[in-house]
C-alpha cells in the first residue's frame, strides 16, 4: 500500500494513501470536532465543523472540511489554530442558532459532544434568537419523538430513514428555508435509526427521560424486570466501560438496587423463541410447501412487511417475540407457582429498541385480557434511571438472575446478533433432528457486522438456502427477489437495525460499525464460555413445556402470534 | 483545430465568469483525461444583478459562441455539448439557437430558476437531474461532472473569446455590462486592460455627482469609490453606478442580504444561517460597533468555511460597503 507523509499539529505521522485527514487525524488520537458526519453514513460535509487549516506542498493554504478531503503527501495540517477555534466558535453559535437548549431532558444529557464544543470554543450558545424556537415536535406513533427544534439540517436522519427504504422523513421547502419533516403518507417502522444517527438530540423515544420512574411507583404491584439479551454488553458504555465490556451480573445487582421484586432474563425468553421457530422451520421444510419462513423478532420488521410488503405477512413466524414470551409466562406460568395474581404483576423490558414500545400494545399478544409487558425502558432509560438513583453500574454487586426465568442457554444471548436467531434455530434443528452440533462453517457464514449474510446448508438430506439481514434496504431487495421466485430462500431473519439489536435505536450513543462488532464479541464470548447451547436443552425449556404449555390452546396462546397486518 | 489550446495560453484568456482561471489549463485538463465519454458546458446562468453581458453576446454573436462550443468539443474529445441558459435568454432566443445548433451534438438546457443554479457543480446536477446542490469539491468538474465524467464548464463570454482566439482575431478585450445611473447603460466590448475610469469615460458614463461603483456584479461585486478605479476588472465584467447621495447603504445592503439569503441552496450551516443572520442584524436601522463585529466574524466564516463558492464570495460586497460607505 501506498504511504504519504503528512504534519498534524507539528507531529509528523506516515499514512496510507486515500485516507481522510479526519480518519488520519483520528488514528493518531488528535481531537477533530464533528457533528454531520458518521462513519454508517456519507460524507455531507455541511456542518463544516471538522474544518481544518492545510498547508499544500506547494505552499497553498486552506480550509478544509477535514470529513471530506484526502491527505495528499506533504500536507501541514493544523486542526486547532487560533483562526481554527475562531471560525468554529463562529460557526457554533450559527449551529446553536437554530436549536432550541433542553439538555435536561435529551439523549445527550450525559454525553453532549455539541456542547462539550460549545465549552471547549467559549462558544456563546444564546448569541442569536433561536430560530426554530416555536418549530413543532412530532410524535410517530407510541415509540418516537422528532423535536425539529433541536434540529441542524445535517439530513443524517433523512438518509437513515431513505436507507431502510423507508423515506419517512423528507426533506421539505418551508418559508425560505429547508426543514425535516415527517411524511404522513407513509409509516414509519420505528427503528429508531434516525435517533441513533443525530448529532444533536433531536430524536428521543417516548417517555424518555421523563417516564421511566413510572414502573416503580405504584408500591402494590409486584415488579419484574426482563432485560434483552443485547443489553448485556452495551450498558457499560453509559458507564465508561470499554465498548463490548460484558456486565450481566452486574447489571443484575444494578436493577435489584431499584428495589424490582423480581429480574428475569429475556435470553430465556429468546430460547422459548428458538424453539419455536426451529419447529415452524422443521415443519415447511417437510411440507415441501416452498413456503419461506420470516423472522419476526424485530417489531420494526414486522411492521415493515405489513405496511410496505403486506403479501408477506403470512410469512412471518408465529414464534412470539423472546421478551412477549417470557412476559406471557411471568404473568402464568410464573404468577401461578408463586401465588401472584397476575393483575398485580408489573412487567418491565429493558430494550435495546424504541420500537419494541409499540410492539408491546400489539393486540396480537394479549392473553386474555393480560398485557404479557407493561413497560418498555431502552438501555439508555434503564441507564438513566441508574444515574438518577445514584446507582453506579460499575460498583454494583454482581447478582445472578432469579429463578426459573433466569438461565438461558448460549444461543438465547446471541440474539443480540444480527445471525444470532438463524444460528439458534439452526442449533435446535440439527440437534433435534441429526443429534449433531452445528458446523463451525454455518456460524462462520451467519456471525459478523456484514448486513447480508448468505448461508446453504443440508438440513434433513435437502439443500436450503438461508439469508440474515440486517438493515431494511438489504431485506427490501432480498424481498423484490422472492417476489420473483418463491423458492429463492427457504428462510430470512431480519433485523431493522445495522449489525442487530446491539445497534439498536434504544442502545447507548454513539455508535457506529466498530462499537457494533465490539458488542457483539460480547455476546459470543458469553456464549462460548456456555456449556448448554442448545435452546431445546435448557432445563426451563423443556420443564415449561412438560408441566405448563400442555395444551394446544395454552401454547398458541403465550408462545404463538398471527399478525395480520392491521396495525396503524 | 490543432494547436488551440496552445494559442489559448499564448492568448493569456482568463474565464470570464469572474473566477478568472486560466482557460487553457482546463481545456488541458479535460483534454489529457482518458476517459471516453466527456462533456462541454457552456454556462449562460447569468444570475447576477443587473448584469446582462452574456445576454448580449448570445443575442448578438450566437454563432461565435456556438462555434466556440465546437471547438471545444473537438478539442477536448467530447461527443455531448449543454448550452445552459437563464431561463429569459433560453425562452427568447431559443428558435434562433435551435436553427444553428440542430446540426450539432450542442442541446440547449434552460436553467431553473435560482442564483446557484449558475454555479458549475449544481449545473453537473441539474443536468442529471438530482437536486439543486452543489457538490463538495474535489473532484473538480474537469475530473468528474456532469455523469461522474470529465467536463469542460466555460462561461459563454470564454467560448466566444475562443473563437476569436481560433479565427486570429482575438484583440485582447472582453465585453463590460454598464448599469445603475448612467446616460448609457448597456453592454460593451472594450480592452480587458482598461481601467474602469477608462470605461465609463470612454462609453460616456463618467458620473456627474458624487458616486460610487459596484464592480463585478449587481449581488456579489465589491463596492469602489471615485478614487479606485484606476485598475481594470479582474472578476466579472459588470460596473454598477450609484448616487452617494440618493442610495442608502444599509437599504443597498438588504437588498443583496435578501438576494443572498433567498437564493442560498441551505445545504451548509455557513451559508443557511449566516446569510439569514446577515439579513436579520441588517434590518436594524443602524449598525453599531458590536453588530459590525457580529458580521465581520459571519463574514469571515463564510469566507473560509462554505462548501461552494457562493459563500465564499457572498461577504465581499457586504464588507467593501461596510467599510467604505457607512
Amino acid at each position: 500500500m501506498q504511504k504519504i507523509k503528512i504534519t498534524i499539529n507539528g507531529k509528523k505521522i506516515t499514512a496510507p494513501l486515500g485516507k481522510t485527514i479526519l480518519e488520519i487525524a483520528k488514528n493518531s488520537g488528535t481531537y477533530v470536532p464533528t457533528l454531520c458526519h458518521h462513519t454508517d453514513l456519507k460524507i455531507k460535509a455541511n456542518c463544516r465543523i471538522c474544518l481544518v487549516e492545510v498547508t499544500f506542498k506547494n505552499k497553498k493554504k486552506c480550509f478544509l472540511p477535514s470529513c471530506q478531503a484526502k491527505a495528499e503527501n506533504g500536507m501541514k495540517i493544523e486542526t486547532d489554530s487560533v483562526e481554527i477555534r475562531k471560525l468554529r466558535k463562529t460557526n457554533l453559535e450559527l449551529l446553536f442558532s437554530q436549536h432550541k437548549e433542553e439538555c435536561t431532558d435529551c439523549v445527550f444529557c450525559h454525553s453532549c459532544s455539541f456542547l462539550q464544543m460549545a465549552k471547549e470554543y467559549q462558544v456563546e450558545i444564546d448569541k442569536f434568537q433561536d430560530r426554530k424556537k416555536d418549530f413543532p415536535t412530532y410524535n410517530f406513533g407510541p415509540a418516537l419523538i422528532f423535536d425539529s427544534s433541536k434540529c441542524i439540517n445535517c439530513y443524517n436522519c433523512v438518509e437513515v430513514c431513505q436507507n431502510q427504504s423507508v423515506g419517512y422523513l423528507e426533506k421539505v421547502e418551508k418559508n425560505g428555508f429547508f426543514e425535516v419533516r415527517p411524511n404522513p403518507k407513509k409509516t414509519c417502522i420505528y427503528c429508531g435509526q434516525c435517533l441513533a444517527h443525530c448529532p444533536v438530540g433531536a430524536f428521543e423515544a417516548v417517555g424518555e427521560f421523563e417516564d421511566i420512574e413510572k414502573p416503580l411507583q405504584n408500591k402494590n404491584k409486584v415488579v419484574i424486570f426482563q432485560f434483552a439479551p443485547s443489553i448485556r454488553t452495551s450498558i457499560g458504555e453509559e458507564f465508561n466501560l470499554p465498548f463490548g465490556s460484558v456486565v450481566t451480573e452486574k447489571l443484575v445487582g444494578a436493577i435489584k438496587k431499584l428495589g424490582v421484586d423480581y429480574i428475569f432474563d429475556v435470553s430465556v425468553g429468546a430460547d422459548f423463541t428458538t424453539f419455536e421457530e426451529a419447529n415452524e422451520l422443521l415443519e415447511k421444510l417437510k411440507n415441501k410447501t416452498g413456503n419461506i419462513l420470516l423472522s419476526s423478532c424485530c417489531p420494526a420488521w414486522v411492521r415493515f412487511v405489513e405496511a410496505y410488503y403486506p403479501q408477506f405477512v403470512k410469512n412471518l413466524s408465529q414464534a412470539r417475540p423472546p421478551h412477549i414470551i417470557l412476559g406471557g409466562l411471568i404473568k402464568t406460568y410464573f404468577a401461578k407457582k408463586q401465588k401472584i395474581k397476575p393483575e398485580n404483576i408489573t412487567v418491565v423490558s429493558v430494550m435495546p429498541c424504541v420500537a419494541k414500545k409499540f410492539e408491546i400494545e400489539r393486540k396480537e399478544f394479549l392473553i386474555g385480557k393480560l398485557k404479557p409487558v407493561d413497560f418498555v425502558l431502552t438501555t439508555r432509560e434503564l441507564a438513566f434511571l441508574f444515574k438518577k438513583k445514584g446507582i453506579d453500574l460499575k460498583k454494583a454487586k454482581p447478582l445472578k438472575c432469579d429463578t426459573p426465568l433466569g438461565v438461558p442457554s448460549g444461543s438465547g444471548v446471541i440474539y443480540g446478533a444480527s445471525g444470532g436467531v438463524m444460528e439458534s434455530a439452526l442449533r435446535v434443528a440439527f440437534w433435534e433432528k441429526q443429534k449433531e452440533i452445528l458446523p463451525k462453517i454455518v456460524y462462520e457464514q451467519v456471525r459478523g457486522q456484514e448486513n447480508l449474510k448468505k448461508v446453504e446448508l443440508n438440513l434433513l438430506n435437502k439443500k436450503i438456502k438461508m439469508v440474515a439481514l440486517s438493515g431494511i434496504k438489504q431485506a427490501k431487495n432480498i424481498l423484490e427477489e422472492l417476489k420473483e421466485n418463491k423458492q429463492a430462500y427457504s428462510c430470512l431473519e431480519v433485523m431493522a437495525c445495522p449489525g442487530g439489536c446491539i445497534g439498536g435505536g434504544g442502545q447507548p450513543l454513539p455508535q457506529d460499525k466498530e462499537i457494533r462488532q465490539k458488542r457483539a464479541e460480547g455476546l459470543y464470548q458469553i456464549d462460548q464460555k456456555e456449556n448448554l447451547k442448545v435452546a431445546s436443552q435448557n432445563p426451563i425449556v423443556k420443564q415449561v413445556y412438560k408441566d405448563f404449555l400442555k395444551t394446544e390452546k395454552l401454547r398458541n396462546q403465550i408462545t404463538k402470534v398471527k399478525y395480520t397486518c392491521k396495525q396503524k | 483545430m490543432r494547436g488551440l489550446i496552445r494559442k489559448i495560453k499564448k492568448s493569456r484568456l482568463l474565464g470570464m465568469s469572474g473566477s478568472s482561471f486560466p482557460v487553457w489549463l482546463k481545456w488541458k485538463k479535460v483534454k489529457g483525461s482518458k476517459a471516453k465519454i466527456k462533456y462541454v458546458v457552456c454556462n449562460g446562468a447569468e444570475g447576477e444583478l443587473k448584469t446582462q453581458k452574456d445576454y448580449y453576446i448570445l443575442k448578438h454573436y450566437p454563432k461565435d459562441v456556438i462555434f466556440g462550443i465546437k471547438l471545444a468539443l473537438e478539442t477536448v474529445g467530447a461527443k455531448t455539448g449543454f448550452l445552459y441558459l437563464n431561463k429569459k435568454y433560453y425562452r427568447k432566443l431559443k428558435p434562433k439557437l435551435i436553427k444553428l445548433t440542430h446540426h450539432l451534438p450542442i442541446e440547449l438546457f434552460e436553467k431553473p430558476e435560482g442564483y446557484l443554479n449558475g454555479e458549475e457543480t449544481v449545473i453537473c446536477n441539474i443536468i442529471e437531474t438530482k437536486a439543486k446542490e452543489p457538490r463538495v469539491k474535489p473532484p473538480l468538474p474537469a475530473e468528474a461532472g456532469v455523469f461522474g465524467k470529465p467536463t469542460l464548464i466555460n462561461n459563454l463570454e470564454t467560448f466566444y473569446w475562443v473563437s476569436k482566439i481560433a479565427k486570429n482575431q482575438y484583440n485582447y478585450e472582453r465585453f463590460y455590462s454598464i448599469a445603475g445611473k448612467v446616460k448609457q447603460k448597456g453592454v460593451y466590448k472594450l480592452p480587458f486592460d482598461f481601467t474602469i475610469r477608462d470605461i465609463l469615460t470612454i462609453t460616456g458614463n463618467r458620473p456627474w455627482f458624487d458616486f460610487f461603483v459596484q464592480v463585478g456584479g449587481g449581488a456579489s461585486g465589491e463596492i469602489l469609490l471615485p478614487n479606485e478605479l484606476d485598475r481594470p476588472i479582474t472578476s466579472l465584467g459588470s460596473i454598477i453606478v450609484y448616487d452617494k447621495k440618493t442610495t442608502n447603504p444599509m437599504v443597498l445592503m438588504r437588498k443583496w442580504a435578501k438576494f443572498f439569503f433567498k437564493e442560498n441552496c441551505d445545504l451548509c450551516a455557513t451559508c443557511r444561517e449566516g446569510t439569514f443572520r446577515i439579513l436579520e442584524i441588517l434590518q436594524k436601522e443602524e449598525l453599531l460597533s458590536q453588530d459590525k463585529q457580529t458580521l465581520a466574524d459571519i463574514f469571515n466564516l463564510l469566507e473560509k468555511a462554505s462548501l461552494c463558492p457562493y459563500g465564499r464570495i457572498l461577504p465581499r460586497p457586504f464588507k467593501t460597503a461596510i467599510a467604505k460607505l457607512l
